[in-house]
């Protein structure tokens, strides 16, 4: 195992430098007429003070200096976690994402838990009723939970309750420190929401597995000891059947992040998805960039943790 | 030994040859009504989108004054929205553009798997490793996140949204054409040909290439969900086509949510027709994955209570 891990962890530090290299490249790409519409903003006496003005903001955002100047400093700034500072208001990106990532953290994990919460007994009962009527259902559900938007059937919770009975999700955002159970009935429903179109996925994966598993000899060896079904099912088959899904909730993890983007846009929460869409249409840059580096470098470690997991889980990896 | 060739003859002659497609396409309308179904939505899709411009009752960016927020009537089958277009007209409309980012953005996505899976594949060795710590960093950004922040910088409009769908789909894609490409690699075949002195791109095209069809039919089909899916996503928050292109996502979007309360129609419709896409696409491409996936292809492992498998099992024992 401490072979495998080291193997993994040398891989990492490459990735992460070609992480920093595209998002450094998102911040270069910057148009040019932004520094003219950050010019505009302000009033300048004369031409030259305008030509000072956006050698300052040239020098802000760091593009005074050659190419691998830049890059080099950008990366120091980051070692010593300092983002930068938002291009129109006077906050630092790292303490803007410190306050917003709780919020998207407890929507994804929500979403996760209760997408798993669906897909392992549906997947799990259509896989030893195969070909039944109740199979047939569970799959059916599934590819519908997969092509449902949920950013319409989060329309659709914002329309119809409230023509019909005059309900209205919260709009206003309800902190988790001062109200516990307000806080879970306004995350509940956009995670309600991710949670099913995301269990699909796990729950098809689920049953593919338990359907190759359940065709093996040691099965078959549990069978004919006698074992009754649930044993046989839970801790025969099931062990093994949950590795390859392990991995597939693990890859659905950018996919949850995306859809938090959708959600707190919708439900009006103050997360990390929600600085995203505001540093766009304001084309805060900068903003932009340091969320865009956070939730790699999050996405990366959740790829390592779930590779080490599977290591862990599954001998056969390890010792190739 | 003479009887048993004897034996055999008539269940070879029962399977006549038939090409890869015709085979696929007959076995899709035997085996798998489901599929089927979801062809035919494709199908209608499909047409709908090319014929738009003839079914539709009215231009779809047509504007009638005084009929703004109309319920659907026999005059607008599913309503007018805020500036008083036709809703059908538009939802055609919407058709049209989903299909072009569903069949363009999956065939870039296919070519440019097959282009960095190949290569990776093929060659191996140090380019192998440094291509898939590329595709790596690269697959650390979720979709969402790319696309809006790349929309930020190239403008919005279809092509780009295409293009960007495209690119992204298809780094994504070259992680599956590599392990193809790897799995065939192996084969004898391609030994045999490096023996008799074929150069690359001879045994790329003759022996490859062809191998590799199955999952360059698997890439297209999933992407085509995923672009249409995502398109409709980033078009919701703005960030996709921009109004007053007739799309899904975009229908969903600013106007509709004005004034979701008071025609709720507005955000129906576009939403039906979207889920109703994907389920379409999902069903099909579902069914020609267990068609073409040589894994689940013939064998009496898989489904073995169902009812083809069944009659074929009955037929085998017919004809010994």
């Amino acid at each position: 195992m401490g072979a495998y891990i080291v193997r993994r962890l040398g891989l990492l530090i490459p990735t992460l430098f070609l992480i920093t290299i595209v998002v450094f490249i998102l911040i270069r790409l910057v148009p040019g007429n932004v520094i003219d519409m950050m010019v505009a903003e302000h009033v300048y006496d004369s031409q030259q003070a305008k030509e000072e003005g956006a050698q300052q903001i040239r020098h802000m955002l760091g593009l005074d200096v050659p190419i691998h100047v830049q890059y080099l400093r950008w990366v120091g700034n980051i070692f010593r976690g300092d983002l930068g500072q938002s291009m129109w208001a006077q906050v630092k990106v790292i303490d803007e994402v410190r306050h917003r990532l709780p919020i998207s953290i407890e929507l994804g994990l929500l979403a996760l838990v209760i997408g798993q919460l669906v897909a392992f007994p549906i997947g799990i009962y259509s896989a030893i009723r195969q070909d039944t009527v109740w199979d047939y259902v569970g799959r059916s559900t599934s590819i519908i939970f997969l092509s449902v938007p949920g950013f319409w059937l989060a329309t659709m919770i914002w329309v119809y309750p409230s023509i019909w009975w005059n309900w209205t999700p919260s709009v206003q955002y309800i902190p988790l420190s001062e109200d516990f159970f307000g806080n879970l009935r306004q995350f509940i429903i956009p995670a309600l929401i991710m949670g099913l179109s995301g269990s699909g996925v796990s729950m098809r994966m689920t049953r593919t597995m338990m359907l190759e598993v359940l065709r093996q000899d040691y099965v078959r060896t549990a069978w004919s000891k006698g074992l009754n079904e649930r044993l046989v099912v839970m801790r025969h088959a099931l062990k093994n059947a949950l590795i390859p899904v392990i991995t597939v909730v693990g890859m659905g993890i950018p996919v949850l992040i995306g859809g938090t983007v959708i959600m707190e846009q919708i439900f009006n929460l103050p997360g990390m998805g929600r600085l995203m869409i505001e540093s766009l249409t304001q084309r805060d840059y900068i903003m932009l960039s340091g969320v865009n580096l956070f939730i790699a470098s999050f996405v990366l470690l959740n790829n390592l943790f779930i590779d080490l997991l599977y290591g862990y889980l599954d001998p056969r990896i390890r010792f190739n | 030994m003479n009887t048993q060739i004897v034996a055999e003859e008539p269940v070879k002659n029962q399977y006549k040859r038939r090409t890869f497609f015709a085979d696929i396409f007959i076995r899709l309308i035997k085996e798998k009504p489901m599929g089927t179904f979801g062809g035919a939505i494709v199908l209608i899709m499909l047409l709908a989108g090319i014929l738009s411009n003839f079914i539709a009752p009215y231009p779809p960016l047509e504007i009638h004054p005084g009929e703004f927020l109309q319920a659907p009537s026999s005059k607008y089958i599913l309503g007018t929205d805020n500036l008083g277009r036709d809703l059908f007209s538009r939802i055609l409309g919407g058709a049209r553009t989903s299909m072009i980012v569903g069949l363009v953005a999956p065939a870039i996505s296919v070519l440019l798997s097959l282009f960095i899976g190949g290569v990776s594949g093929f060659l191996g060795g140090k380019t192998d490793m440094i291509i898939q710590r590329f595709v790596d960093a690269w697959m650390c950004f979720p979709e969402l996140i790319i696309l809006l922040s790349v929309m930020a910088y190239i403008g919005q409009g279809l092509w780009q949204v295409v293009l960007v769908l495209g690119i992204t789909g298809g780094i994504a894609g070259s992680r599956t054409m590599r392990g193809a490409v790897l799995a065939i690699k192996e084969n004898a075949y391609v030994e045999a040909a490096n023996a008799i002195g074929s150069g690359v791109p001879r045994v790329l095209i003759k022996h490859i290439l062809p191998n590799i069809m199955p999952v360059v039919i698997i890439i297209f089909t999933t992407r085509m969900s995923g672009a249409i899916l995502a398109e409709a996503s980033i078009s919701y928050l703005g960030f996709g086509i921009p109004p007053p292109e007739p799309t899904w996502g975009g229908m969903l979007s600013t106007s509709g949510r004005r004034y979701m309360l008071q025609a709720p129609w507005m955000v129906l419709w576009p939403g039906v027709a979207l889920s109703l896409a994907v389920y379409g696409i999902n069903m099909f491409g579902d069914a020609i994955r267990d068609l073409i996936d040589p894994r689940l292809r013939g064998g009496l492992g898989r489904y073995e209570g169902s009812k083809i498998n069944k009659a074929r099992v009955k037929k085998l024992a017919v004809n010994k």
